[in-house]
């Protein structure tokens, strides 16, 4: 067996910077250009969240569009933590990072949109509780 | 095919070389080994790509959990039961105190990354201390939330749409103070331990953790106190 | 001082668990003494207990799956008789004991049956294949194994203190609720289920990084054995659904402690939103179980067949369908709860095109055999069996996924017949296939053919002649959990689905002379090259058993099928490759904080059951403890010097050089 000997050094501590990253780690770049995303990531964050702030209490915005204005802000706003906080990327060696969230995304809104979805329905087709708890013998 | 039925015959290694499943081309794999990007040519990952990466996944299945409370919320706003309703519970300063507080802690958590990257023991742990101290803060403003509440009246055992607010807003507090009690033993360790391999490890997951606590806060003040605020 | 705990808890009012407790006891007892008259403790604690390999924890969490399977089937047992003497009569089981009868044959059988045993398959397996020493978080692999055993030894436990649910293996609510399950019952389900719960999503995020991030040089995701797809795309479906698992059981768990109004009838609870949620946990639940059997059969099916798998990269196609499909299909467990028919109609279809992808793997395992010189050992028998068998309760499965058909047959004993179709056909086949398969790997000799075969043929015609029956009383109008039973008609159905049951017993009982007999005969059976069966895969490169390190050099991977290429090319120029450059290797060094976490999680839980509220705090900070003294080891590898590695790869060449030998002697080289 063994047509090549290869056994990676496993342990030195040391990134290769061909592999991949695991998000929110960017070893190779200087503290500087870190705390330049930190500090992006901060003023985008506070304009995000005041906007939301501002947006319920306002009444520029027509009120029934108010929840998709806070939605959008909010996702928004994920993104600026991902991006900036987290560090998760386009890049090729963010590739499975990437992956992974988007397959995380998907299973979140199965549950939370197929919930809703489901729940809506079974609602408007059942009994109300108050003449389900009349049907009880005791 | 001999009788021992171990197929030997040159043929046959010639076409598992090439062409294993006669699809008429060459083996799948790349010609020259590519690194990175997980196509698994250079052989097993560094440990710290593992760390991380593991971590990740741990994360994403802790947002499938907070989901489910998200999907309660939703499906329980309306189930008052003929008690106070989104508009009697929220104090919209008190929450905007809170998200201050929990952003500017990731924001010091950020920093305290940079100068663990730099190996500035002092800085790191300056960071660290001031993201505990705005965590904790949060805790605190939830916990009078919690008591203020309780006071009038305001219990999860009221109705359906209290359990689920108390449910989603604790189980989100739970995890900040969990993670408060993680950041008080990485400060020791970095203390004692120093800049060891292990511990950067540890704080590139605590890393992870914090800031994935702010992501999900994000969704509990737009969905739960804004939208419960006004619409 | 201890909560709701009392010595009443204790059942010497009730023969059967008394008596059944008092038999667990003694075993326990026994074992536990013999252990200590032959000081193996330091053995059993180092080499098995501490241990963080994941071979050895593999076969653990096999040992616990088949112990707990024996377990669930004596509770199968008790329900087939009870069912064939209970018509129009009382029967030998009053409701409230037959009720947590079938809900522990539920809850063991899954849980702490069937997981374990395809997770410790995982285990045991996927380094090997992918052709490196150890998973991605070898410690937090034995945190895993632990907290299961710890859920398993929390629902024995309710044998002989207290009793177990009386709610099914998924509690609905309200039933399950404090207002009408106020006993502890539900709480020894709730916690035990909810530790092993914690334990499985570990392992879940264990392997999906284990796949991805740690592969031999070489073997890019297209080179992969079958069963490293499998078991990567369970390991996905467990990372996504089992923290929902974790929130419904959390969730019910504050309703019954706090009374809080999640499900409750009253104050704006909500029932059927558990019903929505644990299915859309135990759905995809399912495909974890029977993705990982795939992967056995297509290792199984190559090997007895002599040809690669036909189709592999349609296989894999067909895995991720299944892997991301199975989340969407969750509704039809509860068609008839009344969604009405736009979201019946859209899972409904979902259900049927799901099949699509069981259906490209079934072929392809079929192709695989055409063509092929088919050796009939006993895993391709188990193998022939699930082909028929799982196939007829597919498509029973199609046609429950029609909802108007679904109304008819859901919850009768048409349902039952299915799921225990795909699951005993699907699931219980693969693991004896591939108990048969892997076990001379795992531990150096070869299970008894004949005693294999009789158990194959006793467990394939026990399985007819016991569910064939039951999907005639569904089409009858049987409903599921009948404790007694008032229509005649029934009968015949009834009494041939007991006798079935009897069959099976036979088989089980085959099966355990069979360990029995292998052991004894052990040299006779000794596999002494490694490769018994003629494998394809890298794990029949290693010694039977695998060393510690499994691989003193990691394979460098060419092509499909990593071990055959190398076979061949030994085969054709009649010499091993030449003795690689051995290296020092370090390995992780054991620890005990898996067993450790287990005893208190254990603890935790019983206080926590029965309302101990001082003890379940002391547990938790205990744990707590526990994770900060382990997190401050300075000592995490240990190193194997180059004299050992060497030592002990060329005690591997010098079997295989023989093994060419003797193959040159018999002639089967050109």
């Amino acid at each position: 067996m063994s047509e090549l000997e290869y056994d990676p050094r496993l342990y030195t501590g040391a990134l290769n910077h061909r592999e991949d990253h695991a998000p929110g780690d960017e070893p190779e770049e200087s503290a500087g250009h870190w705390v330049r995303n930190s500090n992006l990531g901060l003023g985008f964050s506070i304009v995000l969240t005041a906007a939301s702030f501002w947006a319920v209490g306002s009444h520029l915005i027509y009120g029934p569009a108010i929840p998709v204005a806070l939605i959008v802000l909010a996702i928004a706003q994920m993104g600026v933590h991902l991006v900036f906080f987290l560090h998760v990327t386009t890049g090729p060696d963010n590739t499975n990072n990437v992956l992974a969230l988007a397959f995380g995304v998907l299973v979140v809104f199965l549950i939370v949109a197929g919930s809703i979805w489901i729940m809506n329905h079974l609602t408007h087709n059942m009994m109300p509780v108050e003449q389900l708890m009349q049907m009880q013998p005791f | 095919m001999s009788d021992t039925g171990l197929p030997a015959a040159i043929e046959a290694l010639r076409r598992v070389r090439e062409d294993p499943h006669r699809l008429g081309h060459r083996a799948h794999g790349a010609e020259a080994p590519v690194e990175g990007a997980g196509h698994g040519a250079t052989g097993p990952a560094n440990k710290r790509i593992v760390v991380g990466y593991g971590f990740w996944i741990f994360l994403l299945s802790d947002i499938v959990m907070f989901s489910c409370f998200f999907a309660a919320f939703a499906v329980q706003r309306d189930a008052t039961a003929g008690g106070p309703g989104p508009r009697d519970i929220v104090e919209l300063p008190r929450v905007a105190l809170e998200t201050g507080a929990l952003l500017l802690s990731s924001y010091t958590c950020g920093l305290s990354f940079a100068a663990t990257n730099a190996r500035n023991k002092l800085w790191t742990q300056i960071f660290l201390l001031i993201t505990g101290l705005l965590g904790l803060a949060f805790v605190g403003l939830e916990l009078q939330e919690f008591i203020s509440l309780a006071s009038r009246g305001i219990t999860p055992q009221r109705s359906g749409f209290l359990t689920s607010f108390f449910g989603l807003v604790g189980l989100h507090g739970l995890h900040v103070t969990v993670a408060g009690m993680w950041l008080a033993t990485m400060m020791a360790q970095v203390q004692l331990k120093g800049f060891r391999r292990e511990i950067i490890h540890r704080l590139i997951c605590f890393n992870l953790f914090w800031h994935a606590l702010d992501i999900v806060w994000i969704g509990i003040f737009t969905i739960v106190y804004l939208m419960g605020s006004g619409a | 001082m201890f909560g709701k705990l009392r010595w009443s808890a204790i059942p010497i009012d009730q023969p059967i668990p008394l008596i059944t407790s008092v038999v667990v006891i003694l075993v326990v007892l026994g074992v536990l003494g013999l252990v200590t008259a032959k000081g193996w403790w330091p053995y059993v604690w180092r080499e098995w207990i501490t241990s963080v390999d994941h071979k050895r924890i593999g076969i653990m969490y096999c040992a616990l799956g088949v112990l707990m399977l024996v377990r669930g089937f004596a509770d199968a047992i008790m329900m087939r008789t009870q069912q064939a003497v209970a018509i129009n009569a009382a029967g030998y089981l009053p409701p409230e004991h037959y009720n947590q009868v079938f809900s522990a044959h539920g809850t063991i059988m899954i849980f702490f049956g069937a997981m374990p045993l395809v997770i410790g398959f995982m285990n045991f397996l996927t380094p090997l294949q992918l052709g490196v020493r150890d998973v991605a978080f070898p410690t937090l692999n034995s945190v895993s194994f632990w907290l299961t055993a710890s859920g398993a030894l929390l629902v024995n436990v309710s044998l002989f203190v207290g009793e177990f649910a009386r709610t099914g293996w998924l509690p609905y609510p309200p039933l399950s609720e404090a207002t009408y399950s106020p006993g502890v019952g539900v709480d020894y389900y709730l916690w035990a289920v909810q530790i092993a719960g914690i334990g499985t999503l570990m392992t879940g995020i264990n392997f999906v990084t284990t796949v991805l991030k740690m592969r031999c040089p070489g073997m890019s995701y297209l080179r992969m054995p079958m069963f490293c797809w499998t078991t990567l795309s369970a390991s996905l479906i467990i990372v996504a659904v089992f923290p929902i698992l974790t929130a419904t059981l959390a969730m019910l768990s504050l309703d019954r402690v706090f009374g809080w109004h999640y499900f409750t009838n009253a104050a704006g609870g909500n029932p059927m939103m558990f019903m929505n949620l644990i299915w859309a946990w135990g759905h995809p639940e399912v495909y974890i179980l029977v993705l990982p059997a795939f992967g056995i059969f297509s290792e199984i099916f190559p090997t007895f067949s002599g040809k690669p798998l036909f189709g592999y990269r349609s296989m894999v196609a067909a895995t991720l369908f299944i892997c991301v499909v199975s989340m969407m299909v969750w509704l039809h467990h509860f068609f008839t709860m009344g969604a009405g028919p736009a979201v019946n109609t859209f899972f409904g279809i979902a259900s049927s095109v799901i099949a699509v992808g069981t259906g490209v793997k079934i072929y392809n395992w079929i192709f695989t055999m055409y063509g092929g010189r088919v050796r009939l050992t006993v895993p391709m028998l188990w193998s022939l069996g699930f082909i028929f068998t799982f196939v007829i309760g597919g498509m029973t499965g199609v046609l429950l996924a029609v909802p108007p058909a679904d109304f008819l047959v859901h919850n009768s004993m048409f349902l039952v017949a299915h799921f225990h179709n795909v699951i005993v056909g699907g699931v219980v086949f693969a693991l004896f296939a591939g108990l048969d398969y892997w076990f001379p790997k795992a531990f150096g000799f070869r299970l008894h053919e004949g005693w294999g075969k009789a158990a194959f043929w006793f467990a394939f015609f026990g399985f007819w002649i016991t569910f064939a029956p039951l999907y005639v009383l569904g089409m009858q109008g049987m409903t599921r959990r009948l404790q007694h039973i008032n229509i005649e008609e029934w009968r015949p159905m009834l009494y041939v689905s007991a006798f079935g049951v009897a069959v099976l017993a036979v088989g089980v009982v085959c099966q355990i002379v069979m360990l029995v007999v292998s052991i004894i005969k052990r040299d006779e059976l000794r596999d002494v090259t490694g490769d018994p069966w003629d494998g394809r895969s890298l794990e029949w490169a290693t010694p039977s058993p695998a060393p510690f390190f499994n691989f003193a050099v990691l394979p460098n991977v060419e092509g499909e099928e990593a071990y055959w290429g190398i076979k061949l090319r030994a085969i054709e120029t009649q010499q091993l490759s030449p003795e690689p450059k051995y290296e020092p290797i370090e390995m992780p060094v054991n620890s005990s904080v898996g067993f450790y976490t287990a005893f208190f999680a254990s603890v935790t839980g019983f206080a926590l059951i029965w309302h101990i509220w001082w003890l379940a705090g002391l547990g938790l900070a205990a744990a707590f403890a526990g994770f900060v003294v382990f997190a401050w080891r300075d000592v995490h590898e240990f190193h194997v010097p180059v004299e050992e590695v060497a030592r002990i790869d060329r005690a591997r060449r010098a079997a295989r050089e023989a093994f060419l030998a003797r193959l040159a002697q018999q002639g089967a080289l050109p």
